[in-house]
């Protein structure tokens, strides 16, 4: 597999370890306005995107460098590192902060020892504030995204929060 | 026989898959062929959730049941699929039937009542006749006629009458012009256009398609939040399912009308709700907003004319063009038109979606509907209109929900975020959490926004530390001022509103914080401390449970609390079996 840009001097190498995104950029990289939609398939293959994606990205697409890391750091979206098997999204939306996400939040640093943004050293979770999932009745609420399956729950509590992580972690041991 | 298991978002994180399961592997062990398994959107009474709903082979409605975890399916297959006899202990109550009973659908009509992944079930109510009425029978001038008599005004939050917006697209010169749906939802703590897009896809296309004959557009563009992919999913099932029937594409119902949709996913910025910032997202830019004019509908997506309208608008459509304009004009006070729909969420009894005629007064909402305060606490205030909203105190609380009424007041209705606070919420604290939101997701084009909200929020983090000083509140003030006049969008114009109002109705507590160093609603961590009350039976619960030794006493005698020791983390309150340990 070749890089499809022949102006690019990656003399195919990058293509080669990219594989998985040449299907995407096929498909994307001509069509005007196609850059999010390029960085969040390339984010959904990674789990994030490496400063060798986004110059893979660019040479694809003749767009520069330092544009899409402009547009991949506005976004709330994008991730520069990469993220654990679980991604704890915690929802700090309004409701949530009126029902204790802060009390939530605490559990899970003081269990995991974690802060907002950062991963475990087994690479098992990492810990995302987010602003709302749109579940708010049932707040205070989290969302743990792995690559089967995410999963929504609400109602937290510490106490309930410790036993989904517990869980998780008796699953994967 | 059907059984229906409600399966919006909320309804899934509840259980309700499980619960969906479990009926699926009974009904197929007991053989029972005649019962069919099917699912719907949200219903919007999230607090009873899973729902599900038995149907008798003439399709009516026989029960609905409430709460049913996995553990009590064998019950309704046993006694209701099989016996014949409904299990009413497990039904939903005359109290909670009210929470529906009260409110007027529009909007929501079909969700919770068909299956959002089913286009047949949508026709079977009505759906798409709006829109074959408007493409064979009626002129562009004659559908924004109706809009105009209609009244309807945008539900995303500003309230722009929606008729002007089509006729400025559509008289703007140029044959390529774009229809852009809004459902980015970004107050957080609003969640009806996700419950529209995950229970009744149908109706925003059906609205976008009338909306886009009227205005003359080419295509439909939906930009979604990333963070909803059930909704994204259900959208995608629905064009696909629209486009095979020919509601979408080319030439429909043999017309010269052509008129196709995509989505296009957002990736996570408050700020693309400005219209703007939104289409420049569109383009994979920044979404950093420009200034009016040119307006969108003269220089929009790709410097075409476009339109930008809400979920929760394009919904109401529909409804409309089968209806008529004077039917929704009836609904609603005298200039805010038909109904709207509000997330009822915080300390609140029964949360959920509610969705009423605009007039209401906001303690109907709270209390007639939502049940009240949750723990029967006293109702403090509500939050309106999110980040760009402010709180109304109680005292306000027979405030119509109209656009003007709520405005006197310094909130907005805005999307229709109701989050309601007991005397447990502080105020500062809230105005400090919003202006925490709005630093972090403003774009930071202008000076005033950007380091003006970064100052706003230094202070009030101050206050709620205890670090207030003379003249705090003055200064805040001048900054928001200085914020409304600087700010070039939405964003900053309106993200001193909770700082404001806050002040405007609650302003003894940033003075209780500032000069007493006080938080009288307990919910700063750093002005309060815990006491040991004379209802301490000496049983060394809480002595055990701290974690830096701050607790002493001996068996069988009241213990006290080292104040310099202790680090507030609320584990002895937690722990105490006698309600001994109070929050001062």
């Amino acid at each position: 597999m070749t890089c499809k840009n022949h102006n690019c001097q990656c003399g195919g190498n990058a293509g080669q370890e990219f594989a998985e995104l040449a299907p995407v950029l096929d498909k994307y990289a001509k069509v005007p306005g196609s850059l999010i939609t390029i960085l969040q398939k390339a984010q959904d293959i990674y789990g994030y995107l490496s400063i060798d994606a986004i110059n893979y990205i660019s040479e694809c697409t003749g767009i520069k460098a330092a544009k899409i890391y402009g547009v991949a750091t506005f976004y709330a979206q994008f991730r520069l590192q990469p993220v654990g098997k679980y991604l704890l999204m915690l929802c700090k939306g309004t409701a949530c902060h009126v029902n204790g996400a802060d009390m939530v939040e605490e559990a899970i640093v003081e269990h995991l020892g974690i802060k907002d943004g950062e991963t475990t050293e087994d690479g098992l979770f990492t810990l995302n504030n987010v602003a709302c999932l749109g579940c708010c009745s049932l707040a205070p609420v989290m969302m743990v995204k792995s690559a089967e399956a995410d999963e929504t729950y609400g109602n937290l509590t510490k106490d309930k929060v410790k036993a989904i992580l517990d869980e998780i972690r008796a699953r994967e041991a | 026989m059907k059984v229906v298991i409600g399966q919006g978002s909320c309804g899934i994180a509840t259980g309700a898959k499980k619960t969906s399961n479990a009926f699926e592997q009974l009904v197929a062990e007991k053989g029972l062929t005649d019962v069919v398994i099917d699912k719907t959107g949200c219903i919007g009474t999230c607090y009873l959730e899973p729902i599900v709903d038995v149907y008798n082979d003439e399709g009516d409605l026989e029960t609905r049941y409430v709460r049913v975890q996995p553990d009590k399916v064998a019950e309704i297959v046993e006694k209701h699929l099989i016996g014949k006899t409904p299990v009413e202990e497990l039904a939903i109550s005359d109290e909670d039937k009210n929470f529906l009973d009260q409110q007027q659908r529009v909007v929501l009509r079909n969700c919770g009542n068909i299956n959002p992944e089913k286009i047949d079930e949508y026709i079977a109510v009505g759906g798409y006749e709006g829109l074959k009425k408007v493409v064979t029978s009626m002129t562009q001038d004659e559908v924004i006629q109706v809009i105009k008599d209609a009244g309807l005004r945008g539900r995303g939050g500003a309230g722009f009458p929606t008729w002007f917006k089509w006729n400025a697209a559509k008289q703007s010169p140029g044959t390529e012009k774009y229809m852009v749906c809004n459902a980015d939802e970004g107050d957080p703590g609003a969640f009806m256009d996700r419950s529209v897009l995950e229970g009744d896809p149908h109706s925003l296309i059906e609205g976008m398609a009338i909306g886009g004959y009227a205005m003359g557009a080419i295509e439909g563009i939906v930009y979604v939040r990333a963070e909803y992919p059930l909704a994204i999913e259900r959208l995608e099932i629905a064009m696909e399912q629209a486009r095979e029937r020919g509601f979408l594409g080319k030439n429909l119902f043999g017309t010269d009308f052509s008129f196709d949709m995509r989505i296009k996913a957002g990736a996570g910025a408050f700020v693309c709700g400005e219209e703007t910032a939104l289409i420049a997202s569109l383009e994979g830019e920044r979404g950093m907003p420009r200034l009016k004019p040119p307006f969108p509908a003269q220089k929009g997506y790709w410097q075409k004319p476009t339109n930008i309208n809400n979920v929760e608008t394009f919904a109401n459509v529909p409804w409309i063009m089968t209806n008529g304009g004077e039917a929704f004009a009836a609904m609603g006070s005298e200039k805010s038109n038909g109904t709207k729909v509000f997330a009822l969420a915080g300390k609140i009894k029964k949360g959920g979606l509610v969705e009423v005629p605009m007039g209401m007064t906001i303690r109907e909402v709270i209390f007639g509907i939502g049940g009240g305060i949750k723990n029967d606490k006293k109702f403090k205030a509500v939050q309106l209109g999110g980040p760009s909203g402010g709180c109304v105190p109680e005292y306000l609380a027979d405030t119509p929900v109209t656009y003007e009424d709520i405005a006197t007041t310094g909130a907005i209705v805005g999307s229709g975020g109701m989050i309601v606070m007991d005397e447990t919420t502080c105020m500062v604290d809230m105005a400090r959490f919003f202006l925490d939101f709005t630093k972090k997701e403003s774009c930071g084009k202008c000076n005033y926004c950007r380091i003006g909200t970064k100052r706003m929020l230094e202070i009030l983090e101050r206050i709620t530390k205890g670090e207030g000083r003379d003249g705090d509140i003055e200064l805040l003030e001048e900054l928001a001022a200085k914020i409304k006049d600087g700010a070039m969008c939405g964003l900053g114009q309106t993200a001193p509103n909770p700082v404001l109002t806050t002040l405007k109705y609650f302003r003894n507590e940033y003075e209780d914080h500032i000069y007493n160093k006080k938080c009288t609603a307990g919910a700063c961590k750093a002005l309060i401390h815990y006491e040991i009350t004379d209802k301490c039976v000496g049983c060394t619960k809480c002595a055990r449970n701290c974690p830096v030794g701050a607790i002493t006493g001996a068996v069988k005698q009241q213990h006290v609390i080292d104040t310099e020791k202790c680090i507030k983390c609320g584990k002895c309150e937690e722990n105490c079996n006698f309600g001994a340990i109070v929050r001062k």
